[in-house]
């Protein structure tokens, strides 16, 4: 299973959260009248946004803010493959790989993703941390049914769905987002 | 989606996909006033909410995030005068593979889906709602965030809403990448900031002790979609639409080998199996000839081209006469599949054609399955991954002579042993592909 991220020596990411990312913290805890522990999903989603990743310091700082215990937080990065305890790549390529998608080719789409940003096809496929290319630029991964199935093979790359892909279209959708 | 952007089939109706279709339609507020939008909550406000409820019930409308529990029935469940809070949370998780319509609505008329929530929440005495959007739709997110404020803004939502003195907020609560918060005493888990093992129900059930323990209602996108629609049609019209107790129409999602895949309003029980796949979505691909079909989402057992079902159907002096349907002729409505031993569930329908290996098909929903087991009972833990480590072995040519039957048993030994349908959905199509396409399984284990 998952284990704790290994210490990184830079700087803690909680020693650098700017103004904005407070007070966008502030109001999701509003959200949640009944229970400021509801608040738990939305703050990882805003640290991740913000720093790429949750290091242990965002555990804790995040846990401190909501009144919990560290362990209530990590449980859920551990467990959520959304989050991650290391960067991904500046652009994140999430391939899906369920049936319809693979009926469609996304095996192939994946490969095809992999060796244009010169990503090791044999990689792990799945998980918290994906590959990423030597430059930090791309990562790819797959993911289970992003519910697009009528238009397969579909990635998600950043916030962006695309649909339809062709292993041969793979090289210009990097250089897209290069 | 190139389908939605063709005029609708003439089987289709578009209801709750009328608008987000419309040449020039948008998903803001002004557009949607000015189509007659938030007129129906102010229907619902001038009337009793046990009436709401009534209409609801009266409609016959059935769930459609996959267990097509009929809503009103649900919704009866809460006692609204009991003093206690309560909540509704709307499903927007949709993950389950072969499903993909609530997107188009979250995107494309945001609105529709907030004026049936606040409808829903007027008649249950609920003040405080959530819309869980899983977090691969980031664009859906911010578009029903900005739909909100927008609502808010112009007195839809938040303190005496329309001048009625009922007071209702709803906010969106974003997942994270986990199939699992689709089952609603999980999202209900997700949603309280813990990790999403499912409750046990009895006694969880989410009308009785749901988020925070208390009263709650879990329905789905197009669910609330329906029940806006209600208002806007009359129940009774409403009900007619469908079948005897499957009312209105359904969104059914065609993937996989057909020409024109797609989603396609259609009234319930409004086509057959044969009319959907050869007809609405243009028949297989050049050459292909049709081999399986799953009709429901990938939880549901699939269907063999060629066989044929015994049930009860109406004869020629409308009596009951049992008769052998073909897989074609079934009619695409929650009895007829239940009937012939499978479900509509999402309404999310996989075609396969006579190129693909049923082998290979069911190694890929078994490695869903495995990803996405939450863990927590250790049938489905453990059986899931030992069922995707067997037929990945068989796709690898690895296959042994006992792996059918060690699949069977293993399958057979997580369906009914676990806290929630998770079990059930990782090992019906397990118990299908092997029952249906047996030689596919014996080819393999040599």
């Amino acid at each position: 299973m998952h284990t704790h991220a290994a210490p990184s020596t830079g700087p803690k990411q909680a020693e650098l959260i700017p103004a904005d990312l407070l007070s966008k913290i502030d109001e999701a805890v509003t959200h949640y009248p009944v229970s400021k522990r509801s608040a738990s999903l939305p703050l990882l989603h805003l640290w991740q946004n913000h720093f790429g990743f949750v290091d242990d310091s965002g555990v804790d700082w995040i846990a401190n803010r909501l009144e919990l215990q560290p362990i209530n937080i990590l449980e859920l990065v551990t467990f959520y493959p959304w989050f991650r305890q290391q960067a991904a790549g500046k652009v994140c390529i999430r391939v899906c790989r369920t049936l319809s998608c693979a009926l469609a080719g996304s095996y192939e789409v994946r490969d095809a993703f992999c060796k244009a940003a010169g990503i090791d096809h044999k990689a792990p496929t799945h998980g918290h941390t994906p590959p990423v290319s030597a430059d930090g630029k791309f990562s790819v991964e797959f993911v289970e049914c992003l519910a697009s199935c009528g238009s397969a093979p579909v990635a998600l790359v950043n916030d962006d769905l695309l649909e339809d892909i062709t292993p041969e279209g793979t090289a210009v959708i990097l250089s897209q987002y290069n | 989606m190139k389908s939605l952007l063709l005029p609708p089939h003439p089987k289709e109706r578009r209801i709750v996909f009328k608008n987000a279709w419309t040449q020039g339609y948008s998903p803001d507020i002004d557009c949607y006033v000015k189509n007659g939008g938030y007129e129906e909550l102010k229907k619902a406000l001038g009337i009793k909410p046990e009436e709401i409820i009534d209409e609801v019930k009266k409609a016959n409308l059935r769930g459609r995030g996959g267990a097509g529990f009929p809503c009103g029935v649900k919704w009866g469940f809460i006692k609204r005068d009991d003093g206690k809070a309560h909540y509704i949370t709307c499903n927007a998780d949709e993950s389950e593979p072969g499903t993909f319509k609530d997107r188009y609505i979250l995107h494309n008329d945001p609105h529709q889906l907030i004026e049936g929530m606040a409808i829903a929440a007027f008649a249950l005495n609920v003040h405080l709602a959530y819309i869980y959007i899983r977090c691969e739709f980031p664009k859906a997110a911010g578009i029903v965030t900005k739909a909100l404020e927008e609502a808010r803004a112009k007195g839809f939502l938040g303190k005496n809403i329309m001048g009625s003195g009922f007071d209702i907020d709803i906010y969106v609560h974003q997942g994270a990448g986990a199939y699992i918060c689709g089952e609603e005493t999980s999202l209900i888990e997700s949603l309280e900031g813990k990790r999403p093992y499912p409750r046990i129900k009895p006694p969880y059930f989410p009308a009785v002790l749901g988020l925070y323990m208390s009263p709650t209602i879990v329905n789905n996108v197009e669910t609330f979609c329906h029940v806006k629609q209600i208002f806007k049609i009359g129940s009774d019209e409403y009900a007619k639409m469908g079948t005897a107790g499957d009312g209105g129409t359904r969104v059914m999602c065609v993937s996989g080998d057909v020409m024109r895949p797609g989603p396609y309003e259609i009234p319930a029980g409004g086509v057959t199996l044969g009319e959907l796949i050869n007809d609405v979505c243009g028949g297989m691909k050049p050459g292909r000839k049709l081999k399986a079909i799953i009709p429901g989402g990938s939880s549901s057992k699939i269907l063999r081209a060629g066989e044929t079902f015994k049930m009860k159907v109406k004869g020629p002096d409308a009596e009951m006469i049992e008769k052998e349907v073909p897989l074609l002729d079934l009619v695409m409505d929650a009895a007829s599949l239940a009937a012939a031993g499978t479900m509509i569930g999402s309404g999310g329908v996989i075609v396969m054609d006579d190129s693909r290996n049923m082998l290979w098909a069911l190694n890929n929903l078994n490695a869903f399955y495995a990803h996405e087991s939450c863990g927590q009972c250790t049938p489905c833990r453990e059986g899931v991954l030992w069922i995707d480590k067997m037929t990945t072995r068989m796709v690898n040519g690895e296959g042994i002579a006992q792996d059918p039957a060690t699949l069977k048993n293993v399958a057979d030994n997580i369906a009914g042993r676990t806290v929630c349908a998770f079990g059930e959905a990782a090992s019906w199509p397990v118990q299908s592909f092997l029952q249906k396409f047996p030689e596919e399984f014996e080819i393999a284990a040599k």
